[in-house]
C-alpha cells in the first residue's frame, strides 16, 4: 500500500510564483492563477496551492483557521478542542466549486478564532506562541484533522491537483489580498494526500518551495528541539518552521534569517570586511544546524511582505520583475511576463542573496 | 639460547619469523632494529637466528630488511581445536596461573563485537536533487565546537552581538585524541603537534602534562585534566586552546592509569611534576568528582582559572548509561563532550577490562545525540567522538548520526609508523611511538611524522568532500544529524531503532 505523506518522505520539483503590491492595494487570484498555469509542465497534478495576504480585512484581528478533516468524527474531536481554547467569531464550511478536475476532497471548513485570555495568560506564552502550540496539538494528536493556515488577515488554499484547477476549486478570483504566491507540485510518488501540497504556512508565515534540500533531516532534527513537530516529512514544512523560528522566537529579520539558511562561503566570508566578516561568521556558527544545503528556491509570504530566496549555489531557477508599484518573482520569466509584458527590471537574483518585497509603510 | 621455562608455563609463540636463507645476506638489520632480541647472528653457524617467542610482530624487521628476507607468518601450532576452550583462552589461562597477576594489554579492542560503520550504508544523489563537484564548486568541512546562544542580542543600533562562548574552530573535522607524553614519546608528540597546526586542527596532550618545548603549539593544542593531575598548574591551562577533564577512556572505562617508572624519564618527569623513575598512578575516579555536580564544579574552576576564555571539554567512555551522563555533562556547563568508544586505543590496559567494559560507539553517539535533542540542549554543547574511527567512510557515518567533529588516535598512530603490534605496554616500541629509550625515539623523525598525518588528514578531507558532494551537500553542518543519509544493512529492529535509522530499501 502507498503511504500517506508523512509517513515517508516524498522528493518533488515545482513551479512557484509571487507577486506583491508595493502601495498595498489589493488585486483578485486572477492573475497568480494565470501565471502559476503558465508553468503548467513544472507541475503533475500532484498538487497545487495559493497563499493570499490581506483577504480577510472584517476579521483581521482574528486567527483563520483553515482545516482538512478526514472524517466527522476528526471535525467533532478538533471542534471540541477548538472550543476550550478560541473564542469562534465565525466558522463555515470553506467556499468552494465543485469542478471535475478536483476530486477526493475531504470536509475543508474555515474558522475566525480569538484565543481565551485566560488560557494564553495560564501558558504563559504569547498570544501567537499560543496559537502555534493549538496546531500543532491538532495537527499531532487528532488523527484525521489538519490546520493547514493560521495566519490572521491571511490564507492558505491548496490541493491534490494542478495549480490553476486548485485556484478555481477555491473561487479565488474573489478574494482580494495585496501579495498572492502560488505553487505547483511534482512530487515523485503518489502521496494523494491534500496536506502535502503547498503553500506549507505557520501563523503568519507561508512557504512555496522548489526544490529539494539535502540537509532535510539535519534541519528537522534541530528544529524539532524547538517545539516544532514535522509531521509531513516535506522540505517546505521544515523551512517554513525554521523561518517561523529565526524571525518570530529569535527576533530576527527575513534578511537575517536568509542569511542562516543560504549562508556565504567561508571562502566569500575571509573576503569581506570586518564588521561583515564577525556578523557573518556569527550567523553560520550560532545558527550552522539551520543552513539548508542543496536546491531549493523559495518564496516567503508573511504580513506586510515577501521573500524570495535561492540556495547558494542557485540550483533552482529564480527570477524577478518590477513594474511601478508591483513586485514579480517565479521558477521562469514566461510566468511574470504573461501577466506584465512590459517591466520596468527584470533580474535574477544571485544564490543566496535574499530578494525583500515590503509594502510601503507596512500593513495595519 | 632459550631461556629454560617450565612446561606448565610454557606458551607458543603467535607468531613465526620466516627468514628466506637464499635472500638473507646476514647484514644483521633486523637484529639492531629488534629491542625485543628476537634476531641475532650465530657466528659459528654463520647465519641469522630468532626467537620467535619474543617476537610481537611490529613488521620493524620486515620493513627494514634490504633484501625482503623475512616475513612473519601467524603460527600454526595447536591445541585440540575447541570453539569454547580456543587457543588464546588457553594461553592467557597458562599466564595467568604461572604469574597470579591480570593480563596486560594495549591499543583498542580486537575481539570480534559488531563493527556498526560497517553496517551503514551511505546515500548520494540521483535526479531530483543534483549531486556536487567538489573539484568545481566550495565544499566545507570547517567546523566549530563550542557552546551555541539560545537567542539573538542586539546592540542599540540593531547591530548583532556576538554573544558565543568561546569556540574551537577546526578546518577539518578531525582531530587527534589524548595520548600523553610518557604514554608515546617526544617525537610522536611533536608530530601530532605540528600536524595539527598545519591541518588547522588540535591534537591533545593526554594526562601527562605539556613538554616545555610544545608551549608553542599552545593554540592547537588541547590540554588534559586527569584524576592523576599530573602536570597541571596554571601555565599549563592557560597554554591550550581548550582544557579537556578526563572522566574515563573507552579501552578501560571505569579504571584508572598507570605509567611504569621506567618510562618515567628526566623530561616525562619534569612535564609530569613527578619524581624521576617514580610509577605515575591515575585514580579510577577524580577524588574531586563523585558525583555530577562535583564535576560542574571543577567545570567552573577551570572556566575561572582561565577567564572563561577556553571551552571545556567533558571526556567520558561510553558506557550503558552514557545518555544521561551527556545529558548532565551538558547541564554542567561543558562546552563539549567527548565520547570514548570501546574500540578506542590505550597505552596499557587490563586485558579483561579492555576487552568486556564499555559499548560500541556508534550506538552510544546515536543515543547521546538522540537525548540531547530530546531535552532540547543539543545546542548547548558539541559532540566528539572517539573510539576506533578507521577512515574517512567512518567520519561521514559518525556526523550523519550526529556528532560535530572525531578524535583519531589509532589511526594517528599508524600514520605514525606503528604497526598495531598491541605492546605499548612492554616500553619498546621499534616504531619510536610508544617508548621513552632514546635510541628508539630517535626512529620517529617528527617533520616526516608529521607530514604523514597531514597526508592522511588530507586525504580523508577530500574523501568526505567527494561523499558530501554525492549526497548534494556542500557544508559539513548540513551533514550533522542527518540520519536520513544513512541506511543500515543486516541489523535488527532494535539495532536501527537505537541508531535512529531506515534499513536499506526502506
Amino acid at each position: 500500500m502507498l503511504m500517506r505523506e508523512g509517513e515517508v518522505r516524498i522528493p518533488s520539483g515545482c513551479a512557484i510564483s509571487g507577486m506583491i503590491s508595493l502601495d498595498g492595494s489589493k488585486q483578485n487570484g486572477e492573475d497568480i492563477m494565470k501565471s502559476i498555469a503558465v508553468m503548467h509542465d513544472r507541475s503533475n497534478g500532484l498538487g497545487g496551492g495559493f497563499a493570499a495576504y490581506g483577504i480577510y480585512p472584517e476579521f483581521k484581528n482574528f486567527y483563520a483557521f483553515h482545516v482538512f478533516y478526514d472524517s466527522r468524527r476528526a471535525k467533532d474531536e478538533a471542534e471540541n478542542f477548538i472550543n476550550e481554547h478560541f473564542e469562534i467569531a465565525s466558522m463555515s464550511v470553506m467556499p468552494t466549486k465543485t469542478i471535475k478536475e478536483i476530486t477526493n476532497e475531504p470536509m475543508i471548513w474555515r474558522y475566525f478564532l480569538k484565543p481565551l485570555v485566560y488560557k494564553v495568560e495560564r501558558t504563559q506564552v504569547d498570544e501567537d506562541e499560543f496559537v502555534f502550540r493549538c496546531v500543532m496539538s491538532i495537527n499531532t494528536k487528532i488523527d484525521g484533522a489538519y490546520v493547514f493556515s493560521s495566519g490572521k488577515d491571511m490564507g492558505s488554499f491548496k490541493a491534490v491537483g494542478y495549480p490553476e484547477d486548485v485556484g478555481r476549486f477555491y473561487r479565488l478570483d474573489e478574494y482580494e489580498g495585496y501579495s498572492w504566491t502560488a505553487h505547483g507540485r511534482y512530487p515523485t510518488n503518489t502521496p494523494g494526500w491534500w496536506g502535502g501540497a503547498h503553500p506549507f504556512s505557520v501563523l503568519d508565515t507561508s512557504v512555496v518551495h522548489n526544490g529539494e534540500i539535502s540537509s532535510y533531516d539535519a534541519n528537522r532534527r534541530s528544529i524539532e528541539m524547538f517545539g516544532y513537530k514535522c509531521t509531513l516529512l516535506t522540505d517546505t514544512e521544515a523551512i517554513a518552521y525554521i523561518v517561523d523560528y529565526l524571525v518570530r522566537k529569535q527576533g530576527m529579520t527575513h534578511e537575517d534569517a536568509a542569511h542562516v539558511m543560504a549562508a556565504p562561503f567561508w571562502s566569500t566570508i575571509e573576503n569581506m570586511n570586518e564588521e561583515e566578516k564577525e556578523y557573518y561568521t556569527y550567523i553560520r556558527n550560532a545558527y550552522a544546524s539551520l543552513l539548508v544545503t542543496g536546491p531549493f528556491s523559495i518564496i516567503v509570504g508573511y504580513k506586510g511582505g515577501l521573500m524570495a530566496l535561492n540556495d547558494r549555489l542557485k540550483l533552482r531557477s529564480m527570477v524577478i520583475g518590477q513594474k511601478g508599484n508591483k513586485a514579480y518573482m517565479a521558477s521562469e520569466e514566461s510566468a511574470i511576463r504573461i501577466i506584465e509584458p512590459e517591466l520596468d527590471k527584470i533580474w535574477a537574483p544571485l544564490g543566496g542573496e535574499p530578494v525583500i518585497f515590503n509594502v510601503k509603510g507596512g500593513v495595519e | 639460547m632459550r631461556e629454560f621455562v617450565s612446561p606448565q608455563n610454557f606458551v607458543p609463540s603467535d607468531f613465526e619469523v620466516v627468514r628466506n636463507s637464499d635472500r638473507c645476506i646476514a647484514c644483521r638489520v633486523c637484529e639492531r632494529q629488534c629491542a625485543n632480541e628476537v634476531h641475532w647472528y650465530d657466528s659459528d653457524l654463520g647465519k641469522m637466528i630468532s626467537d620467535e617467542t619474543k617476537c610481537v610482530n611490529c613488521h620493524r624487521c620486515v620493513s627494514l630488511c634490504p633484501t625482503r628476507a623475512l616475513k612473519i607468518v601467524k603460527n600454526n601450532d595447536t591445541y585440540r581445536p575447541s570453539a569454547n576452550w580456543t587457543g588464546p583462552v588457553i594461553d592467557q589461562l597458562i599466564r595467568q596461573s604461572g604469574t597470579g597477576g591480570a593480563l596486560l594489554s594495549s591499543m583498542g579492542n580486537p575481539e570480534k563485537y559488531p563493527i556498526y560503520w560497517d553496517k551503514m550504508l551511505i546515500n548520494a544523489s540521483q535526479v531530483t536533487n543534483p549531486s556536487i563537484d567538489p573539484l568545481r564548486e566550495p565544499m566545507e568541512t570547517r567546523v566549530f565546537l563550542g557552546k551555541k546562544p539560545d537567542a539573538i542580542e542586539r546592540d542599540e543600533n540593531g547591530k548583532v552581538i556576538n554573544n558565543l562562548d568561546p569556540q574551537l574552530k577546526l578546518d577539518v573535522p578531525v582531530m587527534f585524541s589524548a595520548m600523553s607524553y610518557g604514554a608515546i614519546s617526544y617525537n610522536a608528540h611533536k608530530s601530532l603537534a605540528m600536524a595539527a597546526k598545519e591541518l588547522g586542527t588540535y591534537y591533545n596532550t593526554g594526562e601527562g602534562g605539556l613538554h616545555k618545548d610544545f608551549y608553542q603549539y599552545g593554540p592547537n593544542t588541547i590540554v588534559q585534566v586527569a584524576s592523576g593531575r599530573f602536570g597541571v598548574y596554571k601555565d599549563y591551562l592557560e597554554a591550550g586552546a581548550a582544557i579537556e577533564i578526563k572522566i574515563g577512556q573507552g579501552a578501560k572505562p571505569g579504571i584508572g592509569g598507570h605509567l611504569p617508572g621506567q618510562k618515567v624519564t628526566v623530561d616525562v618527569s619534569q612535564t609530569r611534576m613527578i619524581p624521576m623513575g617514580s610509577d605515575a598512578i591515575s585514580p579510577a575516579p577524580h577524588h574531586d568528582i563523585y558525583s555530577i555536580e562535583d564535576l560542574r564544579q571543577l567545570v567552573f574552576t577551570l572556566k575561572e582559572a582561565t577567564a572563561y576564555k577556553k571551552p571545556v571539554i567533558v571526556k567520558v567512555a561510553a558506557v550503558h548509561n552514557v545518555a544521561a551522563i551527556a545529558s548532565g555533562i551538558a547541564r554542567g556547563g561543558a562546552d563539549i563532550i567527548v565520547i570514548d568508544g570501546f574500540r578506542g586505543g590505550t597505552g596499557a590496559a587490563p586485558t579483561r577490562i579492555r576487552d568486556s567494559v564499555g559499548i560500541p560507539i556508534e550506538l552510544a553517539l546515536a543515543s547521546v545525540d538522540q537525548r540531547l535533542r530530546d531535552e532540547g540542549i543539543r545546542n548547548h554543547i558539541s559532540l566528539v567522538v572517539g573510539g576506533s574511527i578507521r577512515n574517512s567512510a567512518d567520519i561521514v557515518k559518525a556526523i550523519a548520526l550526529g556528532a560535530d567533529a572525531v578524535y583519531i588516535g589509532t589511526a594517528a598512530l599508524i600514520a605514525l609508523g606503528c604497526h598495531q603490534c598491541r605492546n605499548c605496554h612492554g616500553g619498546k616500541c621499534n616504531w619510536g611511538i610508544a617508548t621513552q629509550r632514546a635510541d628508539l625515539v630517535k626512529r620517529l623523525n617528527p617533520e616526516i611524522g608529521a607530514q604523514r598525518l597531514v597526508n592522511l588528514v588530507t586525504a580523508w578531507n577530500n574523501e568526505i568532500k567527494e561523499i558530501m558532494g554525492g549526497m548534494g551537500i556542500n557544508s559539513i553542518e548540513s551533514l550533522r544529524g542527518n540520519r536520513l543519509m544513512l541506511r543500515g544493512i543486516g541489523l535488527t529492529e532494535k539495532e536501527l531503532e537505537i541508531l535512529g535509522i531506515k534499513h536499506a530499501g526502506e
